[in-house]
């Protein structure tokens, strides 16, 4: 693994980072100051001790006072000044940050999120913005302070005496070559550790989404091994960061201590041989002790800014997954929508498909005329929800062309799409929301028209066969839970029918979606969509002869390529293979 | 009714509470620290000494550079001498090398402690969410357990990384030095004891003001993933329908108001740390006054003001460290009450006082006068009686929502009827033992859940012994050989996210293989062949014929050719079982069944 370097790594946050850089700078300056000022005041106290209190003149000692509480209160209000600057520049940074992630998951291709588990996405998005926040707020400001402090502290140490600076200085050098080593050592654990925090939640997540099946096959406790597991993974992980750190900790604190102890073995041998004055010795030690904290948290800072380094890397890993499915520099405009779906020789196969094989999807053509049903028809796994998701454009085809009115869909804005065209998937994913919101969730004027959105709603219920929900304890308001959980089976798939409805659409694109419906109310969704939405050019996919009776056309998709194409009627008569994908009377049914 | 308003995850968002309610939750928060805390006492403990050494060690090196510089020097100088000298040198080298040792065995072994802890909530945790029933997770989001379970366990990790040191040196920092002021000079020591008054005023009003934001900031953290976890899991739908713009408009104001509660978090320690800071000079400025004074009225030396000046400017050095160790303490306690209320919750299915075993089931299921609901008022299954002999198979049809699905989550304990009991084997599923009753009931839910891994994993769940043999029998057996063959990687291909690589038919087909795999002496089939062709719908039923043949089964489907294979079929009405019969008396009659299926032959071809 090529990792960029840890600069710039971090660099790339100056992107969200620059509206914050003017406050964070001067609260590094104010940081500075308090610093200053908190070394200032022992010193004041002891001139002051030794001046104006020892004189015994009440005014002197008032006056003395009065400094001393002057001192003490800039002190506070330097450091109040710091935090004010510091600490609400970074929340910002952390938010854009997070609303931008959020934004490119949502532009991101639906293949992209078939690969990434969300609980991945959400440490991401979560806990390692956290770290880099607090970084930005807290560890680079003290980084640079610190680093300051120590060299122009090392200065000092020489101009008091060049020897005993430069016994300091050497000592220190370990520390570097260790750095440099704890670096590689730590970076490899912080990296691993934050991956392996999104793996946990990824299980977490798995273990509520699926708690049915866990439950039906009494899994928990299996479930709870495999956590176990992951957990201690990180545990481990976690452990090997501490001794990461507890390693570089030993030097930073010892080598200062040995630099201390040689220094003043070497002091005094100087002072002894008259190079340098008692005084000049004091000085020396006085400001030696004030390199030690900055030293010492050189490692907890080095950690912080490894631990962002990670964050930052994985944000930007998400950050810059390409946008395959991006809208068109120039995208056109379909002025009268009329609702013509045309597959034109296309050809897709999922990129992970064994070499060798044929695409999928291997040139596939027919159209869905304006106010037609066209029914696919297929084995399972034969790609027919494959093909609807290309005609919805969540995923793209390889080769050949979608046209919707004669405009390939690659032309056209995702959005101007879906303004179109309304789909129903296998699954109806539905939100933990009210059942009028997860209807109402493709249309736009919900606040600015809500009339003609009610009548809509009406209808698309009424024809869905879902007046179930008014019935339900609050109407159409009920909150149904987490995807639609709450809701039976065949509820939840006439809800998100009801959905696809609701958006008055030109053409719809129905996946299966009357597969968990009884006969009677899969009769009477069918006469409500002719009746209603008769004019609307439908593209369906099913598995039952009574859907496919109901459409003007019929493909039959078989290998990649549709096989034979006619009304229900002429397909029967003539194709065998349709009648063995379609047919259940006859039981010696072979192709 | 007031102790109830908090009982759980009840009222978790709400962010000001009685006092009452307050100690509530305060107790079980600590009842729940004090048993993570009890397995690692000893470690603890043991931390607690280390830290107490180290900061001796390192209290020691300015003394020892002060001894070298005040007596050693002279020595060397005046006579010679470099005993001192030395002994100085090598006291500091070994507090030197005994503070580092010290600071980094710390660090492992409070990363140690903060591990164990954290494991220990992890684990708990997850294994109570598994226990609690489906009735809570369908109220409790996905979302607030991850989230429970992500943000709220960083917040007391970070109080527990740094915690103990801050706390215990702090601490220690600050008894010795007042003991050292009282002994020194007393009434400078009484001017720190005032000062302790305003200090403990700001830390009260700190406290107070911070828990309230702390929990608005675990609440409005919680409803940021809530709304992330969703938006990613329904992402095909919320590209499809166009909610993306409004959906960022939605997060945006959740993290905008997340951020307004951190900000408002950071800026009340904005005020806490400065607030603290500036008692702390005021009182050593109020000491040098009246310590001025009296050394102008020649009660008290010169010297002695000097120390005392600068042990109160010592005593307050640690402030700072203690109200970082506060802020964290706030912020890990805000979590730890929403996480103990998640382990407060009690599974509306419990488990038995004492379990009663069923080694051999054989199958024999009865509803007793049951009536059934869902906790929201609406009675699902009016009150009625069943009784489902050993090795029946049973087909179970009726229009959607007639509460098919319901009767098979009360025979597989999903949930507990309202009144009745359902018994197996003449045992009430209430007194059965959880790991028994799962062996013997399996339910093919309507659902194709598939967990991320491979293939194989996903059969296995069904019996995690299987061999690879067996795993591969089932597979066969359920005709779902071919199509996991042709997969790159065969049995072992990662199905993706939910299954996401399979179709809709091929995870139909996989969790069959699971439920075979399970070998159960009752099997609950919920329309688990709907998204299925029909030959491969054909397969699953011959499958089954040899299958069922030793079983108990109940077949949900809206397509009516199990009832082919069904012993007897029930049809349900609005929650009632309005015909119960055999497939022909029913066919051949003239109810509701009789129309149903004529109905279903004619749309067949
Ligand atoms: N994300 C993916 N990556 C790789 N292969 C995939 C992916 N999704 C589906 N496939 C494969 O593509 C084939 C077609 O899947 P698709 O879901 O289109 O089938 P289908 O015709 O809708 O079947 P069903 O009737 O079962 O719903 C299947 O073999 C499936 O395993
Ligand atoms: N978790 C739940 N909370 C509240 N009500 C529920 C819940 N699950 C189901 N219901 C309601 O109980 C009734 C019966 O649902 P059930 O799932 O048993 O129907 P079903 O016969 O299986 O229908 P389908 O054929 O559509 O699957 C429905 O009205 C449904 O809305
Ligand atoms: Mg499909
Ligand atoms: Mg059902």
């Amino acid at each position: 693994m090529s990792s960029p370097s840890v600069f710039s790594s971090l660099w790339r946050l100056r992107e969200y980072a620059r509206p914050a850089l003017p406050r964070l700078a001067l609260g590094g300056v104010a940081g500075l100051f308090a610093g200053l000022l908190a070394l200032a005041i022992p010193l004041v106290l002891r001139e002051l001790v030794d001046g104006p209190l020892a004189s015994r003149d009440t005014a002197l000692i008032i006056g003395a006072a009065g400094i001393v509480l002057a001192l003490g209160v800039a002190e506070a209000a330097t450091v109040a000044v710091r935090r004010w600057l510091v600490l609400t520049p970074g929340t910002h940074v952390e938010a854009a940050m997070r609303n931008a992630m959020y934004e490119r998951l949502q532009d991101l291709p639906v293949s992209f999120h078939d690969r990434w588990q969300s609980g991945q996405l959400l440490s991401r998005q979560g806990t390692d913005l956290g770290l880099i926040r607090r970084w930005l707020a807290f560890g680079i400001i003290l980084l640079f302070v610190n680093l300051v402090t120590i060299v122009v502290g090392t200065a000092v140490l020489f101009t008091w005496h060049p020897l005993l600076g430069g016994i300091f200085l050497l000592i220190s050098v370990p520390i570097w070559i260790y750095g440099f080593a704890f670096e590689k050592r730590y970076a490899v654990v912080a990296r691993l550790s934050q991956d392996q925090t999104g793996d946990l939640a990824t299980s977490v997540e798995e273990s509520v989404h699926g708690i049915r099946v866990l439950k039906a096959f009494g899994r928990g406790r299996h479930a709870l091994r495999g956590f176990t597991r992951q957990a201690q993974d990180l545990q481990g992980t976690e452990i090997k960061k501490a001794k990461a750190l507890a390693g570089i900790w030993l030097w930073l604190v010892l080598l200062p201590d040995i630099g201390f102890a040689l220094c003043l073995l070497g002091g005094i041998w100087l002072a002894s041989l008259g190079q340098i004055s008692v005084g000049e010795l004091f000085a020396f030690f006085a400001t030696a002790t004030i390199l030690r904290f900055p030293l010492e948290s050189i490692g907890f800072l080095l950690a912080m800014t490894l631990d962002a380094r990670a964050a930052t890397d994985r944000f930007f890993e998400v950050m810059d997954e390409p946008i395959t499915l991006a809208d068109p520099e120039a995208p056109k405009h379909i002025e009268n929508p009329r609702g013509r779906l045309e597959f034109d020789d296309v050809h897709f196969r999922f990129p992970d498909a064994p070499a060798g094989t044929p695409d999928l999807l291997d040139g596939v053509s027919f159209t869905v005329e304006p106010g037609h049903t066209v029914a696919v028809v297929g084995l399972t796994g034969s790609g027919k929800s494959t093909l609807t998701a290309l005609a919805s454009r969540l995923y793209e085809v390889t080769a050949g062309s979608i046209r919707l009115d004669g405009v390939d869909l690659r032309e056209l804005n995702r959005d101007d799409i879906y303004a179109n065209q309304s789909v129903a998937f296998e699954e109806p994913t539905l939100f933990s929301a009210s059942i009028r919101d997860n209807v109402l969730l493709g249309r736009e004027d919900t606040k600015s028209d809500p009339e003609t959105a009610q009548k809509s709603l009406d209808r698309a219920l009424d024809v869905a066969q879902a007046d179930f929900v008014r019935r339900l304890p609050e109407g159409v308001e009920t909150v149904v839970g987490e995807e639609g959980m709450s809701l039976s089976g065949g509820q939840r798939q006439r809800v998100a029918l009801a959905r696809a409805l609701a958006t008055d659409p030109k053409i719809l694109v129905l996946d299966d979606p009357l597969s968990a419906l009884d006969v009677n109310t899969e009769a009477r969704v069918e006469e409500g969509m002719r009746r209603d939405y008769g004019t609307t050019s439908t593209l369906i996919v099913a598995h039952r002869p009574s859907t496919v009776q109901t459409a003007d056309h019929v493909v039959l998709l078989h290998e990649g390529r549709i096989h034979d194409a006619g009304t229900h009627r002429e397909l029967l008569e003539r194709s065998a293979e349709y009648r063995f994908v379609l047919s259940s009377l006859d039981e010696e049914n072979t192709r | 009714m007031s102790d109830n308003t908090v009982q759980g995850v009840n009222g978790e968002e709400r962010s000001s509470l009685t006092p009452e309610e307050s100690a509530r939750i305060r107790k079980r928060s600590l009842k729940l620290l004090g048993e993570l805390v009890r397995p690692v006492r000893g470690r603890v403990i043991l931390t607690m000494v280390v830290v107490i050494l180290s900061t001796a060690a390192q209290v020691a090196g300015p003394a020892l550079i002060a001894f070298g510089l005040n007596q050693a020097l002279p020595a060397v100088l005046d006579q010679a001498d470099w005993a001192p000298a030395f002994l100085a040198v090598g006291a500091l080298l070994a507090s030197g090398i005994v503070g580092a040792v010290l600071i980094s065995w710390y660090t492992i072994l409070s990363a140690r402690v903060s591990q164990a802890i954290l494991l220990d909530l992890r684990l708990r945790v997850f294994a109570h969410t598994q226990d609690l029933s489906l009735d809570f997770h369908e109220s409790y989001t996905s979302g607030r357990i991850i989230s429970r379970q992500t943000s709220d366990l960083d917040a007391i990790r970070e109080l527990l990384d740094s915690g103990i040191n801050q706390l215990v040196s702090g601490v220690l920092y600050m008894s010795f030095t007042a003991v050292a002021m009282v002994l020194l000079d007393p009434i400078s020591a009484l001017v720190i004891a005032i000062a302790l008054i305003p200090l403990f005023l700001l830390g009260r009003w700190f406290q107070r003001r911070s828990q309230v934001l702390f929990r608005q900031q675990r609440v409005a953290s919680a409803q940021t993933i809530v709304k992330f976890v969703e938006t990613m899991t329904g992402i095909r739908a919320v590209k499809a329908f166009r909610a993306r713009r409004r959906n960022e408009e939605e997060f945006g104001e959740k993290v905008e108001n997340l951020r307004g509660i951190n900000a408002r978090v950071i800026g009340l320690f904005g005020i806490f740390d400065p607030g603290l800071i500036l008692i702390a000079n005021v009182s050593v400025a109020v000491i040098v006054l009246v310590g001025g004074l009296r050394v102008a009225g020649g009660s008290i030396a010169i010297g002695t003001l000097l120390a005392a000046v600068l042990y109160a400017k010592r005593f307050f050095d640690p402030v700072e460290d203690m109200a970082m160790f506060y802020n964290s303490y706030q912020s890990a306690a805000a979590a730890l009450e929403k996480i103990s209320g998640v382990l407060e919750e009690e599974p509306g299915v419990p488990a038995p006082q004492t379990p009663v075993a069923l080694h051999t089931p054989r199958g024999h299921l009865e509803f007793q006068e049951t009536t059934f609901g869902y906790g929201n008022g609406v009675e699902i299954l009016p009150k009625f009686s069943l009784e489902i002999p050993a090795g029946q198979t049973i087909a179970l049809v009726g229009a959607t929502g007639a509460g098919k699905t319901t009767l098979a989550k009360l025979m597989s304990r999903f949930y507990d009827p309202t009144s009745g009991r359902v018994t197996l084997d003449g045992v009430d599923l209430r007194d059965l033992d959880d790991a028994h009753l799962r062996r013997a009931v399996v339910m093919v839910t309507q659902e194709a859940y598939l967990f991320s891994g491979t293939i194989a994993d996903n059969i296995a769940l069904g019996n995690p012994d299987a061999t690879r043999e067996q795993i591969i029998e089932a597979a066969r057996a359920v005709g779902a050989d071919t199509f996991i063959e042709a997969m790159p990687a065969g049995f072992d291909t990662d199905v993706n996210k939910r299954g996401g690589r399979l179709s809709a038919g091929q995870r139909q087909l996989v969790s069959f293989a699971r439920a075979f795999l399970a070998d159960p002496a009752v099997l609950l089939l919920d329309e688990a062949t709907a998204s299925l062709d029909i030959p491969g719908e054909r397969a699953v039923q011959n499958a089954l014929q040899t299958l069922l043949a030793s079983r108990t089964a109940v077949i949900i489907a809206h397509r009516l050719s199990t009832v082919a294979i069904a012993d007897r079929v029930l049809v349900m009405e609005q929650g009632q079982i309005v015909e119960d019969d055999t497939p022909e008396a029913l066919i051949s009659g003239t109810g509701r069944f009789a129309k149903l299926h004529a109905a279903w032959r004619n749309s067949l071809v």
